[in-house]
Order: structure tokens, then sequence, then C-alpha cells
């Protein structure tokens, strides 16, 4: 519950500061906001399953948004920005496709 | 974080039981301080911030958001297309100028043709005519005018530059003769096959003065008139209309030679 509060006050201060995104930040905040929904479903998964541990959930959620943003900086060093973050967001939207359908075979059995 | 792919187990709780799930979801929901409960909050405040703010950015930005390669090839599109449609506008300006000279061309050919139209229909006597020049009737009381002394006068007119002429309402052109004949036992005049009668109405256009002079030459036009035993009456006029016209001929064996 206190989860689902996170989210509505995140995206409510989202949508009342109006924050710019920095020039630096800009390729990366994409690809860190997939990867963090990716760990998200994962910690969701890791509930149902009766796994789910703080310390994973925190250490997945950052280490997903790290590892994330530093392929694509690396790719945009190596001038393949555009083909890695295609391929980040092709491998968390796999990850989080798979995570959802676990989660719907725990509570719906289908 | 579990992987995606290798089989879980079922929760230690109550496995097989329809209901079990659902109340693992209850029990992980509900409100409790703990601190697992607070990071999840506030890593997912930080997810909702995150993702609000990126929607934003795309929905606001139109180029700022872009990467430099992908902007370099926007602008590299754009210039191919500047340069194609700048193609495109020269090659139909081209055609442009091309059309409007083919125009004035024909605009031109156009009007010269319906000069000389005028000036031939003038010269073969196809348009009616109108212009300074003379009246000039021809008595014959003796009826000894001949034919001979009435072309004597057409050729007079037409030495003296008479640009457009007729007589007894009939226009005289290139091809106009005159004869004498005979019409039940009477002599009579013919001209382009046409019997002609007393007085005889000449009318030219041209330069009043010069066909006066050019008819009064002595032993000329009017005077084998007079040896004849006829008489003339010569008025210039400031404004003639010769209305009569001549059928064009057509050319049995002539033709224009091609232009090479």
């Amino acid at each position: 519950m206190i989860a689902l509060i996170g989210l509505a006050i995140g995206v409510v201060v989202g949508l009342l500061i109006h924050p710019t995104v920095p020039p630096e930040l800009a390729p990366y905040l994409p690809i860190a906001v997939v990867a963090a929904l990716d760990a998200l479903a994962g910690a969701a998964r890791a509930v149902l399953d009766g796994l789910f541990d703080d310390r994973v959930f925190v250490v997945s959620f950052l280490s997903n948004v790290v590892v994330a943003s530093f392929i694509v900086f690396l790719g945009d060093q190596l001038g393949v920005g555009t083909q890695l973050s295609t391929a980040v967001v092709v491998v968390l939207g796999i990850r989080i496709f798979s995570n959802v359908a676990a989660i719907r075979r725990r509570l719906f059995k289908a | 974080m579990p992987s995606p792919t290798s089989p879980t187990p079922q929760p230690a709780g109550s496995p097989g039981r329809a209901g079990a799930p659902w109340r693992t979801l209850a029990r992980a929901l509900a409100p409790r301080a703990s601190r697992s409960q607070l990071i999840a909050g506030a890593l997912c405040a930080l997810l909702g911030f995150g993702a609000v703010t990126q929607v934003r950015h795309t929905a606001g930005a139109d180029y700022s958001s872009l990467r430099e390669s992908e902007l370099v090839e926007l602008l590299d599109q754009l210039s191919r297309r500047a340069s194609d449609l700048s193609a495109q506008n020269l090659a139909l300006e081209d055609q442009r100028a091309e059309l409007e000279s083919t125009r004035g061309q024909a605009a031109a050919a156009a009007d010269a043709a319906a000069e000389r139209l005028r000036v031939q229909g003038i010269l073969a006597g196809t348009l009616p005519a109108e212009g300074p020049g003379v009246v000039l009737r021809i008595y014959d009381p003796a009826g000894r005018v001949t034919a001979s002394s009435l072309y004597h006068v057409i050729e007079e007119l037409r030495n003296a530059g008479a640009e457009a002429m007729s007589v007894a309402d009939i226009r005289i052109t290139a091809a106009t003769w005159v004869a004498d004949g005979s019409q039940g036992g009477e002599p009579v005049i013919e001209i382009d096959g046409r019997a002609v009668s007393p007085p005889f109405e000449f009318r030219a256009i041209g330069d009043p003065t010069t066909i006066e002079t050019a008819l009064n030459i002595p032993g000329g036009a009017l005077a084998s008139i007079r040896n004849a035993g006829g008489t003339h009456d010569l008025r210039h006029q400031e404004s003639l209309t010769i209305d009569q016209v001549a059928e064009v001929p057509s050319f049995e064996f002539a033709s224009p030679v091609p232009e090479p």
C-alpha cells in the first residue's frame, strides 16, 4: 500500500513542479524508467512468491537503473547509442512481460 | 530479483489453495510502517516522478530530446529535401520561361499574320477599303469610248499609286480585264465578264493630287477619253469607301513554292 501511495506521490510531485530534464540526462531517463519498471515487476512477482526482500529490491532497482543507463552511455560513446537503447528497451520489455505473466499465473491460475 | 525464466517455487504459506496468492498480496500491501514498505514506497515515488518527468519531456520537447546523430540525420534529410525542392523549382521556372517565350512568339506570329492578311486583303481586293482618294465619272454621249480607253484609265490610276480601285461597282484587282463585247447587237464594254454602260464611275484610293496629275498628262488617259468624244468629272474626296470586294480566284496551276 505504501508502495502505491509512493508511486502516486511521485506522479503528483512530477506534475506539480514541472521538472526539466538536464540535457546530459535526457538520453538516460527513459531507459532508467523502463529499468525501474522491470525492477518493480520483479518485486511484485517476488512478493507473490513470498520471496520479497527489501534489500534485494533496493539493490535490483538501483542496479537495473544504473546498468541500463551505463549501457546507453557506453553505446553513445561507441556511436551505437540509438541501437543499444533499443536493445535495452527490448530486453527489459521481455523481462517485464515474463514477470507480469508469472504474476498473472499466481493470481489467476491462468 | 528472481530470474524471469526459472520456475518459481510455490510460496511456502499455503500451496494449492486458490485464495493464497491474493492473501499474500493483501498482506504485502497492508500499510505497515516497516522498513521494506518505506523503501519500496520511496523507490516507487522515484519511479513515478521519473516517469512523469520523461512523459512531460517527450510531450513538450520537439527536437531538444533528440540525440546528436538523430538531429544530424534530420538536418541531412531536410537539406536534401530543400535541394530537391529548389531543383524542382528551377526546372519549373525554366518551363515557365519557355512557355512564356513560346506564347510571345505565337502572339507575334499571329499579329504578323493578321497584319499580312489585312494588307493582302486590300491588295487582292478581298477586303473593303477606305481612305482619301478621287471619284472620276466618265460620260460617253457619243458612245465611242472603248475598252482600251477605260483600261488606259485603270493603268494610269495604278501608275499613280492608287491602292484600291473600283469601276462601276466592280472591284479592280490584278486580274481585272476590260474588253469590247456586244450584247444583242449593241457594242458594250465588259469588265470581268460584266457588261457596263456609261457613265463609268471610277473610285480610287490614293493621293488625289498625284492621281489627278497622272490622269491629266497631255496625250494621257483623259485625253484619249476626250478624243473619243467623252467628258469627265474628277472630284477629290477626303474619305472614300470602296465596299465592293473581289472573289478570291482559285488557282488551278500555280501553287506557292514551299519554303526551304
